[in-house]
């Protein structure tokens, strides 16, 4: 282990190849930025990082102990195991490098989004070895709207602590891994401050068209979408063309914003003027489509997207794709369709089926 | 579909002044009143308004083409390809309106039975293409000599010496009868070898556009038709001939002198006085046969004139070419872009086709569109221009001699006759010269030619209705689909159009999307060929309908609006090769909008917006 390794590095210097160091999520957001794809910026602690302070600061012994003799199927003494590590864990302190070198990232991200102080997302991102069990290791380790180098350094620690929960612990025993070769790395994104987001599908769900992409949006952020509160802006474009083929734009009645100091979304009333505006300028929503085209050349399939429009950001710069996942509704119900016919051979004899088919006038 | 409203066809009152218009054309093409069986058949059948060729009323001349292809397209369908589902189209006229009518095979068994047939008939004609098209380019050309050959002789007092020499036995009335015959004769010839790909073509355009719909229910027509884009046809090539005397010109340093005068007769006394000049006319001598033949509308009318009949419309759009080389600007078709743009889309949309059947059917459909894609546009040149621009020249020789007999006041009378009429006071005009009698036509066809024009005049002032009768629920007629574009979209918008009382008031309203892209910009009504001389850089273009000899316009336009056509209808694919928005097919633009007017024009959806 060479002391050279950073302990902090930016996303897009996040590659496949990193996934020791800096695991999954972050990694494939790195891949993604060099699929052309623009995601909140951010940083990652790499495994790098963990390993100083859980090797430096004298953590590992005390941890080990802890864990010496323990039954992993004893639930019960797993979790108190676990209370007392991640206590320990989560108060110790930092070495003083280590905070600097957060905190300097921390500052120029700050500046890159034009915000003193960005709120950040603080995330786990689980190593390869880890990748199993990511689904209990990282999951709940989100913590969304952190601001200022302090709570971002609170909730780093709270993610390496997260290395050690009762079924992260119980499956390391199981699996034979040492508890001392684990590592974990952190992400730390900018919140996407959203002037308007929602959902991208980079198929036409409805009918199963790979050649459009439907976006549905709303201002502020993307819940309303999510959650069909709100008949949302929707919009058809074609892929190969990139044209906006189809749109709605209904009146919307309300939207959701952020409120910081309870870190919650909070309903608004959209004002009357502004109900039927169309909630993305016409360019973001070519720019999210053409990255909608890369998400999915990026992963083969078609995909099912989050995004956001960015407030604090320049224009230009600020349309980020939050989520991504294989797209399920389409896929599913053409699973369960009927498989087609045999297709017939001559040409004459294709122009015949059409010709027997024709126009539905209906 | 079904609750779509159009009126019954048999409602039509004759127009006040008009009684007995119905005379003016062939008896069974007016609706039924007196025949119980052909009235229900009627009423159940669904008619649409053939706008495309027919933007105004027919001249009962004129309707040897309307019988001509009512006869070619049927036959084909019916009783040559056999094609399963559908019978031939049927015609009839209100108004001087035609309307016509798909008809379907509705005995499954019988459509069944003529199944075998078609794939064994049709399989021949698509499978050997390329080689029964060359056969049928020495068919039509054969058919064009023959016409061009065909003399329409005026009647001498005395036959000449060489009649008794040669003993002949045979006179120039005879020689005017055989050679008015041979001229209609000729006429349905061309039309049946126009038909003998075309529907085919057709077929496998729909098809090709059939398996993309089903693959990707989102594409747009304009899509699919760009992918069979870029392929030359010689329909481009009186335009390519303009460019080339153009080019020319400013070669031999003989532009000045091309556009200095407004008309040929007075460019070309100039150029004679200088060598170079006198290169440039024979160049331009030398590309009017056949090319000036191309029709300035769609040929479809007597008074659709070649460029050959005004050499000033030619002279005028090589000015227009001359004026952009001299700006430095580029008058080439961008084909090579078009042909990558092409590529391209073709690539991405096979991309998607994750199932190999499929993307196997997807290249051999798209290779079988492609592959009758030049027959489908090159047909236009031979029969609808170069053959019909002679043959109206040679029916107006055969209106001279009844003009100088006195059975037509003027030469462009003899298209308010019949043909059949024409060949009945031939009879008389040539018994009567025989016989050296007065003939009895002079008092009958100059009083009925008044009450045709009288007849005509009222016709061009009423609306035909978009569609009659019962609307069905599916189209299987190829033609129906891909020149008319009939569906129920294209339906609703006509109505909605026609219902609207004051045009004035009307702001928005749709047609085809024609050709992708949206602009907006000043107006130039355009009724004829001879109006695009009036546009001015950078205006959308309205028109009834264009056709090759406008091409020179699109060089100027920024986007272009018509009231008839579809998809594959000429505006469209000019519009296309250029990459400025169209919509086609409008139905009424050229009322709509006036000159000057502020348009929004959305290729993309087919939408037209008058700003003010």
């Amino acid at each position: 282990m060479s002391t050279a390794e950073p302990v902090v590095c930016w996303f897009q210097e996040c590659r496949k190849d990193a996934v020791e160091r800096v695991g999954g999520k972050n990694s494939s957001l790195g891949e993604l930025i060099h699929a052309g794809v623009r995601v909140p910026p951010g940083f990652a602690i790499t495994t790098e990082g963990y390993r100083r302070f859980f090797h430096q600061s004298g953590l590992e012994g005390r941890v080990l102990d802890r864990l010496k003799g323990l039954d992993p199927t004893d639930m019960e003494a797993l979790e108190s195991a676990s209370t007392a590590i991640r206590a320990e864990i989560e108060a110790v302190p930092f070495t003083l490098d280590f905070e600097d070198s957060v905190a300097e990232y921390y500052r120029r991200l700050s500046t890159h989004c034009c915000v003193p102080a960005v709120p950040v997302a603080v995330r786990s991102s689980a190593t390869a070895e880890d990748l199993p069990g990511a689904s209990f290791a990282g999951q709940q380790d989100t913590f969304l709207w952190v601001r200022g180098v302090d709570d971002v350094l609170h909730y780093v620690r709270r993610c390496f602590s997260s290395l050690f929960t009762g079924r992260a612990i119980a499956y390391r025993a199981r699996m034979g891994f040492p508890h001392d070769k684990v590592a974990i790395s952190v992400g730390i994104q900018k919140m996407a401050n959203s002037a308007a987001a929602g959902v991208m599908f980079t198929i036409n769900p409805t009918n199963g068209d790979r050649s459009s992409i439907v976006v549905n949006s709303n201002f502020g952020f993307g819940e309303s979408v999510v959650s069909g509160e709100v008949t949302p802006d929707e919009f058809l474009i074609n892929k190969i063309s990139m044209e906006v083929i189809r749109r709605s734009v209904p009146a919307k009645e309300m939207y959701y914003a952020v409120d910081r100091v309870s870190q919650t979304c909070v309903r608004h009333d959209l004002p009357m003027e502004r109900r039927a505006v169309q909630s993305i300028l016409d360019e973001d929503l070519l720019e999210l489509a053409r990255m909608g085209k890369a998400i999915e050349k990026h992963y083969g399939q078609p995909m099912d997207i989050e995004w956001a429009v960015d407030n604090d950001m320049p224009t230009g710069g600020n349309v980020f794709i939050l989520q991504a996942r294989p797209e399920t509704v389409w896929s599913a119900k053409k699973a369960e369709s009927a498989p087609a016919p045999a297709a017939p051979k001559t040409a004459a004899e294709m122009i015949l089926a059409s010709i027997m088919a024709g126009k539905k006038l209906g | 579909m079904a609750n779509q409203n159009f009126p019954n066809p048999h409602e039509f009152k004759d127009i006040p002044g008009t009684e007995g218009w119905q005379r003016m054309y062939p008896y069974q093409y007016p609706f039924t009143t007196d025949d119980a069986k052909r009235n229900q058949y009627e009423k159940d059948m669904f008619w649409f308004y053939d706008g495309l060729h027919y933007p105004e009323p027919i001249y009962p001349f004129d309707m040897i083409w309307d019988e001509a292809w009512f006869l070619a397209l049927s036959q084909y369908n019916t009783r040559i390809f056999s094609v399963p589902p559908v019978f031939g189209v049927d015609h009839r006229i209100i108004n001087g309106y035609i309307y016509i009518t798909p008809v379907p095979v509705t005995n499954p068994k019988e459509i069944e039975a003529r199944v075998g047939p078609f794939l064994e008939r049709a399989g021949y004609y698509y499978q050997n293409w390329d080689k029964l098209v060359a056969k049928w380019e020495t068919k039509i050309k054969a058919t064009i000599a023959s016409l061009e050959a065909i003399k329409i002789e005026p009647l001498p007092d005395m036959e000449a010496k060489n009649v008794v020499d040669d003993a002949l036995g045979e006179s120039k009335g005879y020689h005017l009868l055989k050679a008015y015959d041979e001229l209609i004769d000729l006429g349905i010839r061309c039309w049946q070898y126009h038909f003998e790909f075309l529907n085919l073509g057709y077929a496998a355009y729909v098809t090709f556009m059939d398996f993309c719909q089903k693959q990707f229910p989102d594409i747009p027509t304009q899509r699919i038709t760009q992918m069979i884009s870029g392929i030359d046809v010689i329909m481009y090539q009186p335009d390519e001939e303009l460019k080339n005397l153009a080019r020319k010109a400013v070669e031999l340093g003989v532009d000045g002198a091309v556009v200095s005068k407004p008309t040929f007769t007075a460019a070309s006394a100039e150029l004679k006085k200088t060598p170079a000049g006198q290169q440039w006319l024979a160049a331009f001598e030398k590309a009017r046969y056949p090319w000036f033949w191309v029709s300035t509308g769609t040929g479809w009318y007597h008074h659709d004139k070649s460029w050959n009949d005004d050499l000033d419309v030619p002279l005028s759009s090589i000015g227009i070419y001359i004026d952009k080389i001299r700006k430095g600007q580029s008058i080439e078709r961008p084909l090579e872009a078009v042909r990558k743009e092409r590529d391209r889309v073709t690539g991405e949309y096979r991309a998607l086709i994750t199932d190999d059947a499929a993307r196997a059917t997807f290249d051999q459909m798209l290779g079988t569109a492609k592959t009758v894609f030049p027959y489908v546009e090159n047909h236009l040149f031979y029969v609808e221009h170069w053959f019909h621009s002679v043959f109206w020249n040679k029916v107006r020789e055969v209106g001279a001699i009844m003009k100088a007999h006195g059975f037509i006041a003027d030469v462009e009378d003899i298209w308010y006759l019949k043909r059949s009429e024409i060949k009945d006071a031939l009879w008389d005009l040539v018994t009567a010269w025989a016989t050296n009698v007065g003939p009895r036509g002079p008092q009958i066809w100059p009083k009925e030619i008044e009450f045709r024009k009288t007849c005509m005049k009222k016709f061009r002032e009423w609306k035909p209705p978009p569609a009659l009768g019962k609307a069905p629920e599916v189209i299987q007629e190829p033609f129906t689909v891909v020149l008319w574009g009939i569906t129920n979209q294209s339906l609703a918008a006509w109505a909605k159009v026609r219902e609207a009382k004051d045009i004035a008031s009307i702001k928005e309203f749709t047609g085809f999307a024609g050709s992708p892209g949206t602009v907006e910009g000043k107006a130039r009504v355009c009724r004829t060929v001879a109006d695009i001389r009036q546009l001015e850089e950078g205006e959308i273009l309205v028109a009834p309908t264009t056709s090759p000899s406008w091409a020179p316009a699109f060089v100027k336009i920024k986007a272009c609006v018509t009231d008839v056509g579809g998809v594959m209808s000429h505006a469209a694919i000019v519009c296309r090769e250029y990459g400025m928005p169209a919509v086609v097919g409008t139905g009424h633009a050229t009322s709509i909008i006036k000159t000057g007017m502020n348009i929004r024009v959305n290729g993309t959806t087919g939408e037209i917006t008058i700003a003010q």
